[in-house]
């Protein structure tokens, strides 16, 4: 999994590609909670648009991120989800708790 | 009559390196039977899942690690039914209808969804979970990936 990252005033952006699975979170999670512990940041953004592969290892990550994000009192949002990402997240009901937001496709 | 029309056994070592080997072997022995890519898919999320568990929790106090092994099988039969199982000799389930149920987790600590084995549930047909403590876990699923000439009959 690649992770790339920006910053923009008080929001935070995760462009997170690949797959994102138990082996790839191991040493993603530290890196990203590293980037929220010294940014702090009110709003992370999570742009799921080029995962091609998630499992349940990526639906706790993301999830994990949400609650970090709660913890320092900012909110979070998913970016674009790819299908099947989408399709996890409902099935374990983590629309509910995290946005999920569609911007207008510019790669076409 | 279904007939067993292949089949194939790997066994590898319960490392975090392999979770992406294992789903891509699988999948790519299940190609075999023309699956759509949705089914494709789902057969990789659930052969994560199955392997995910072995690493995560199956072997959580064994020391030796040549000792971590999981045996994976797969086959499947003329009638176009694919089965994997995953198998592992490590803890065991306690209590496997504790364990399937949705969001339950030993491990939330270190943000295990407990998702696991409602994904593997819904991604196939089948599911056979048997588990004995200290002896090991084997996770059967199936899926029937050729459904469609059969199921709407005639002769085209």
């Amino acid at each position: 999994m690649d992770l790339t990252v920006w910053n923009e005033k008080d929001k935070l952006f995760l462009r997170l590609s690949g797959e994102i699975d138990h082996h790839a979170v191991k040493d993603t999670r530290k890196e990203v909670d590293d980037l929220i512990a010294k940014n702090r940041p009110k709003t992370l953004i999570m742009d799921l648009s080029s995962i091609d592969f998630m499992d349940s290892s990526g639906l706790g990550f993301v999830l994990g991120r949400l609650r970090k994000m709660n913890d320092i009192k900012g909110n979070m949002l998913i970016l674009n989800p790819a299908k099947r990402a989408e399709e996890m997240l409902k099935m374990a009901g983590a629309d509910k708790l995290v946005k999920i937001m569609r911007s207008d496709d510019h790669s076409a | 009559m279904k007939k067993c029309q292949n089949y194939f056994k790997t066994i590898l070592y319960a490392s975090s390196v392999n979770e992406s080997y294992s789903r891509i072997i699988v999948s790519a022995f299940a190609s075999q039977l023309d699956p759509t890519v949705e089914e494709i898919a789902d057969i990789k999320t659930a052969v994560s899942e199955a392997v995910t568990n072995c690493i995560v929790h199956a072997y959580k106090n064994e020391t030796d690690e040549k000792k971590k092994k999981i045996y994976i099988e797969a086959s499947y039969d003329t009638d176009g039914i694919f089965t994997v199982s995953v198998k592992d000799r490590g803890c065991g389930i306690p209590d496997i209808k504790k364990a399937m149920e949705p969001l339950f987790t030993t491990d939330a600590a270190n943000e295990r969804s407990g998702m696991g084995f409602s994904i593997m549930e819904s991604f196939t047909d089948k599911l056979h979970v048997t588990s004995r403590e200290g002896v090991g876990t084997k996770v059967t699923m199936s899926k029937r990936l050729k459904p469609k000439k059969q199921l709407f009959g005639g002769n085209n």
